[in-house]
């Protein structure tokens, strides 16, 4: 790496990313943060590495928007790639003016110095210069731009053995937002109907406020919410709200027929965005499907929660968000404040996996604080967290191809249908707060959009990696549908990566070739074609192995956004009155690799929730409104459901670090669908892969 | 039922509270005792991310009144350090990093604390029965629990099977 990384020399000041303090710590503070990933903790190793410390003389400060850099949103598996990046440059720069520092003091150069656990001695000396001892010597109110680029160290962790140092908290006591406390804290509760159409329209406010422990009853517009002495009066407060509440409804829900039917209904913006169709011969055979998945919930283990307390006209939250510095500007757009007058402190949440209702939480807590003189925190509860944070997008694939005598690929259609997969507060001209549309003052949604290319949204993995002939890629993005969306994890690239590799196989039956076999003939890629092999050999690959009799096995490869990780994936399946997922075999570049535990923890965890998507999940709705108020409307994996999970790690010298935490969504998806496939010699292209669905698969 | 005094025992200390015997557990210990380790999930008992011990027993603490437990002695994960079984399952899952998020772990460690301190010791088909019933995860870190509880009961000479 020889020039700046882009975050690095978007917030270049030194002393926005570490502390020198009195205490024999280096503070290090990003701003990408913690969701439960393990970030901070790889992102300190790299600090770590850069700097000569020790893991535990590293103090990781919480991102902030007063003190730390900006670095926009933590997604997309970017947290190592981008930030990463960033905190090493950064980390060996403040080395390198340490280092200058200590020579001078040692009366020595710089170059005959190394660094140990924080201290510079020269070569064979025991003698020499902690970076604490140097504090008064080393400006770091110095910009990055300013510096020459500095000699990297790099290289991987393995990390066994080694302890995440949240983790430890965590697993003993306190260590999430829920379980913060501030001098005179208050407790909140918004009232949200049952049905995403439904508006507030009067309340009993006068029975919650005459509760005994009540603050504040909030109302603003159809926004309505009360504060109170303890958690449990606000919840008392709340179901007297609730059930005094009229509400009015804008629009009934199109009927849910589990397969998007009400996407014929909906206009779309439709673009081609990769058109090369050429006039050829008609191939020897042709070929068409479509699949679906629904909408899928986050569903977080903990319910959102914020703090907020206002002081002098000034605002101050406390979030689990991925983007603190967009949400701040969110908040600051709403209440009409300048940006400087609102300052968002990340605080670690349950895993969120995506966008959430983290941000909307938020609003609502300064909305509440305003209202009295004292912080407040707000908890919403299971049901709307289950129902009102954004799903993941419903999606609709139709693919066609043709094959030529020797039975290879020679055009290639796909065409997506999707409402949008990104609707995160602050990307696009509005407010994509839940709050902010409800209040007597509404503040306009953002205009339709969806994550832009090359990463993309909807359309996320649906150019092929492989080598089709002529492709023609369309993108049809759909109005907002009957339930909120916005991003989940892999965003498009789970339905995309299903319907391509599960037409994969189905193209391959039609010529008759090996799954694997096919895949190889059709991708010249070499790093795609290093984990499909990988993952081959990992998993004993038979191209002989006929199936059937409910045993089945089935693969799936995709590269990330086709810019991220490579990931192949065999899956073992044994289809009897359900689906056991037997073993899941994974095969992963990923780049460079920081920290190999915690991206193992990741894909695993990856694996497991794709799995359970791909099986059981699915959100829908009835005319009274959502269905997904508890954890009994919406199943997701168990203990005794979990697979076999056996990751190899396919390395390649001198790539950078991709991001893993998404990477194998698709591909374990479409090698499911696969192996289900395998087992009974008919296809289920429509998610959940459920036994409802196999079974009238069976019979159609 | 109105406020009154509530006696129990919370990590070996016996306490009176005065509280609404309707109070939940998880409520009194994260609100009053300031023992924040017990999480709030769904607190209507499918999560279990609550979970603490009752007499040895898991128990999910949402949606258990504080009333049920008079009398009764309940450990929470602070107090692993004076709970030996529970100790060392906190050590392996450390060790293991059995954990990304962590919101849902210490209820889960609560009930393998439980189910390991019982004599006779549970198979693992019992104990996945018992988590498949009350235990979500979310994260996905199903295998390294998995793999906990296999070198748990290997540690006890329980059978792995």
């Amino acid at each position: 790496m020889s020039e700046c990384p882009a975050n690095l020399k978007a917030n270049p000041l030194l002393s926005r990313w570490f502390r020198l303090d009195e205490r024999p710590l280096m503070g290090v503070r990003s701003g990408k943060v913690e969701l439960g990933q393990g970030a901070t903790t790889a992102l300190a190793m790299i600090a770590a590495t850069e700097l000569g410390l020790e893991l535990d003389q590293i103090d990781i400060m919480p991102a902030d928007t007063l003190h730390g850099p900006d670095e926009g949103y933590t997604a997309g598996s970017f947290s190592i790639e981008h930030g990463g990046a960033a905190m090493r440059w950064a980390a060996a720069q403040v080395r390198e003016l340490a280092a200058q520092a200590a020579a001078s003091v040692l009366g020595t150069t710089a170059d005959q110095l190394v660094v140990e656990a924080g201290q510079f001695r020269r070569q064979g000396h025991n003698e020499g210069v902690t970076y604490w001892q140097l504090r008064d010597r080393i400006d770091l109110e110095v910009s990055a731009l300013d510096l020459p680029a500095p000699v990297l160290h790099g290289g991987t962790i393995d990390g066994k053995g080694m302890q995440r140092p949240d983790l430890v908290g965590k697993l003993s006591g306190a260590g999430f937002i829920q379980d913060m406390s501030l001098p005179d804290l208050l407790h909140g509760r918004v009232l949200r109907p049952d049905h995403p159409q439904d508006r507030l329209l009067a309340c009993d406010e006068a029975a919650a406020q005459a509760l005994d422990g009540v603050v504040a009853v909030v109302r603003d517009g159809h926004f309505a919410g009360v504060v109170a002495r303890t958690d449990e009066i606000a919840l008392s407060a709340l179901a007297l709200l609730r059930r005094s509440a009229t509400w009015q409804r804008q629009a009934d829900l199109p009927p849910d027929d589990g397969l998007n039917g009400w996407m014929d209904q909906a206009s779309p913006l439709s673009t081609c965005f990769l058109d090369e169709a050429q006039p050829g011969p008609s191939p020897a055979i042709r070929h068409a499907a479509r699949y679906s998945r629904p909408f899928i919930a986050h569903a977080s283990i903990g319910p959102a929660c914020a703090l907020a307390q206002w002081h002098d006209g000034r605002l101050q939250v406390w979030s689990h968000s991925q983007g603190i510095y967009p949400l701040r500007r969110q908040l600051a757009r709403t209440f009409g404040l300048d940006h400087d007058h609102v300052n968002v402190t990340h605080a670690h949440g349950a895993g969120c996996y995506g966008h959430n209702g983290a941000d909307d939480v938020a609003l609502d807590a300064a909305l509440l604080a305003r209202a009295v003189k004292a912080p407040v925190m707000c908890l919403w509860t299971r049901a709307d967290e289950l129902s009102w944070s954004p799903f993941g997008a419903a999606m609709r694939m139709e693919l066609s191809a043709g094959l030529d005598e020797a039975g290879q690929i020679v055009a290639w259609n796909h065409a997506v249908w999707s409402p949008t997969h990104l609707a995160r507060p602050g990307f696009g001209d509005g407010v994509n707060l839940l709050a902010a549309g409800d209040l007597a003052q509404p503040h306009a949604r953002p205009p339709l959009a969806d994550a832009p290319r090359p990463q993309g949204g909807g359309d996320r993995n649906a150019v092929p990696l492989y080598d089709v002939g002529a492709r023609k890629i369309t993108h049809h993005l759909l109005p907002q549908g009957p339930l909120r969306s916005s991003a989940l994890r892999a965003l498009g690239a789970h339905g995309n990566v299903f319907a391509i590799e599960s037409f994969m196989d189905e193209l391959a039956a039609l010529a008759g070739r090996d799954p694997l076999e096919f895949r190889l003939a059709h991708l010249s890629e070499p790093r795609g074609r290093a984990v499909i092999e990988a993952v081959a050999k990992a998993a004993h690959w038979n191209p002989d192995d006929e199936g059937g009799e409910g045993h089945g096995r089935g693969l799936g490869f995709a590269r990330y956004k086709n810019l991220g990780a490579y990931c192949a994936v065999i899956a073992e399946v044994e289809v009897a009155e359900t689906v056991r997922l037997v073993k899941v075999t994974a095969a992963v570049d990923a780049g460079e690799v920081i920290h190999r535990d915690g991206l193992l923890n990741q894909i695993e965890g990856g694996i497991i929730q794709a799995a359970s998507w791909t099986l059981k999940e699915a959100a829908g709705w009835t005319q009274d409104g959502f269905k997904t108020r508890s954890w009994a409307d919406y199943p997701i994996l168990n203990f005794s459901e979990i697979p076999a999970i056996d990751i190899v790690l396919v390395t390649h010298n001198g790539a950078p670090s991709l991001g893993g935490g998404e990477c194998a969504a698709g591909p374990v998806a479409a090698a499911i669908g696969n192996a289900i496939a395998h087992a009974l010699g008919v296809r289920v292209r429509d998610m959940p892969l459920t036994p409802e669905r196999i079974t009238q698969a069976i019979h159609a | 039922m109105g406020a009154q005094g509530q006696d129990l025992t919370i990590n070996g200390t016996a306490v009176t509270l005065s509280v609404d015997g309707d109070t939940s557990l998880l409520s009194v210990l994260r609100d009053r005792m300031d023992l924040k380790g017990s999480r709030i999930g769904c607190t209507e008992g499918y999560c279990g991310a609550c979970t603490v011990l009752v007499d040895g027993k898991p128990v999910q603490s949402c949606n258990t009144p504080v009333w049920s437990v008079a009398g009764k002695d309940v450990t929470t994960i602070e107090a692993a350090e004076r709970h030996p079984v529970l100790s060392e399952v906190q050590k392996v899952f450390v060790d293991l990093q059995a954990a990304q998020c962590g919101y849902c772990t210490n209820g889960i460690m609560m009930t393998l604390a439980g189910l390991l301190g019982q004599s006779p010791r549970p198979d693992r088909a019992h104990i996945l029965a018992h988590l498949d019933e009350r235990h979500l995860c979310r994260c996905g870190v199903h295998v390294r629990v998995l793999k906990a509880i296999d070198q748990l009961l290997a540690q006890s000479g329980g059978a792995t099977a």
